[in-house]
């Protein structure tokens, strides 16, 4: 089921960001801030459910962590676009993150316990793998702002370290 | 002041036990990376984390210490052991430091 979903994930991205392989296409800065930007709210959306089902004292501080993090770069991302004067802008890829997003939080919505627990942080290694993923091949090389570019890739390793912070839980429910 | 310096060296074996003589060792953390990333210390020396992210981190040792910096803030520690230790993050593990500590 996670595999399913993570392929559905997979796929979507790809859809999302396939006709932006030619150079022409490129996501243009106010579509990678909405991407970036979602990617974010996304996250934080899933950890609020989790701080609400789960009972795991892990899951939890986890969760909490995931909230903190993301929260800080999207209002750094905000005072960025303010400052820049770019709207992001909806895009395809950002609505297709935001549609597996919905999906997923409604699958796990009926789940409970350990069953919960396994599905919530399984599927955040998946996700941050996902975002790792574009941020390092489409936004982080599209972004043509430089402060942009370098808050990308301050996000991305704030991606890359969830990951591992998701795994190491992961590890710990077993 | 190549003589100066020969004078201090006495000085400075003689208080070498002394707590006066411990130093504070800054490591900074932007961008979620630990600056120097290895630091030579000794029991006694602090080692003082700047963190200038608006990210809280931690500094932890598995097994052992365990100092959360708060975002934009600083934290310290008092070296009691030596040893070299690894130490990362345990927000984001993939930030990770390195400490020698001589006797
Ligand atoms: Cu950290």
């Amino acid at each position: 089921m996670l595999t399913r979903h993570t392929a559905a994930l997979a796929a979507l991205l790809l859809l999302g960001t396939a006709p932006l392989a030619q150079a022409a296409d490129k996501p243009t800065d106010p579509q990678i801030a909405h991407i970036a930007y979602t990617a974010g709210v996304i996250d934080v959306e899933a950890a609020k459910q989790a701080l609400k089902k789960s009972k795991n004292k892990e899951v939890l501080a986890f969760a909490k962590d995931m909230v903190r993090d993301h929260e800080a770069v999207n209002k750094q991302a905000l005072d960025l676009v303010k400052k820049l004067k770019v709207t992001p802008e909806d895009n395809a890829t950002s609505k297709a993150l935001t549609k597996a997003a919905t999906e997923e939080r409604a699958k796990l919505a009926k789940l409970k316990g350990a069953a919960f627990d396994k599905a919530y942080v399984d599927n955040e290694v998946a996700y941050h793998k996902q975002v790792d993923g574009a941020l390092e091949t489409l936004l982080i090389p599209s972004a043509s702002n430089a402060e942009l570019k370098s808050l990308l890739e301050t996000g991305l390793k704030i991606f890359q370290g969830h990951e591992q912070h998701a795994e190491h839980v992961a590890s710990m429910l077993k | 002041m190549v003589p100066k310096r020969h004078l201090w060296f006495p000085l400075a074996l003689t208080f070498i036990a002394a707590p006066v003589n411990a130093e504070t060792i800054q490591v900074t953390i932007d961008k979620l990376v630990f600056s120097p990333a290895t630091v030579e210390a000794k029991v006694g020396d602090t080692i003082e984390w700047v963190n200038k992210d608006m990210f809280a981190h931690t500094a932890t040792v598995k097994d052992g210490w365990d100092v959360m910096i708060p975002p934009k803030n600083s934290a310290s520690l008092t070296l009691k052991a030596a040893g070299a230790v690894d130490y990362f993050c345990r927000f984001h593990p993939n930030m990770k430091g390195h400490i020698a500590v001589a006797p």
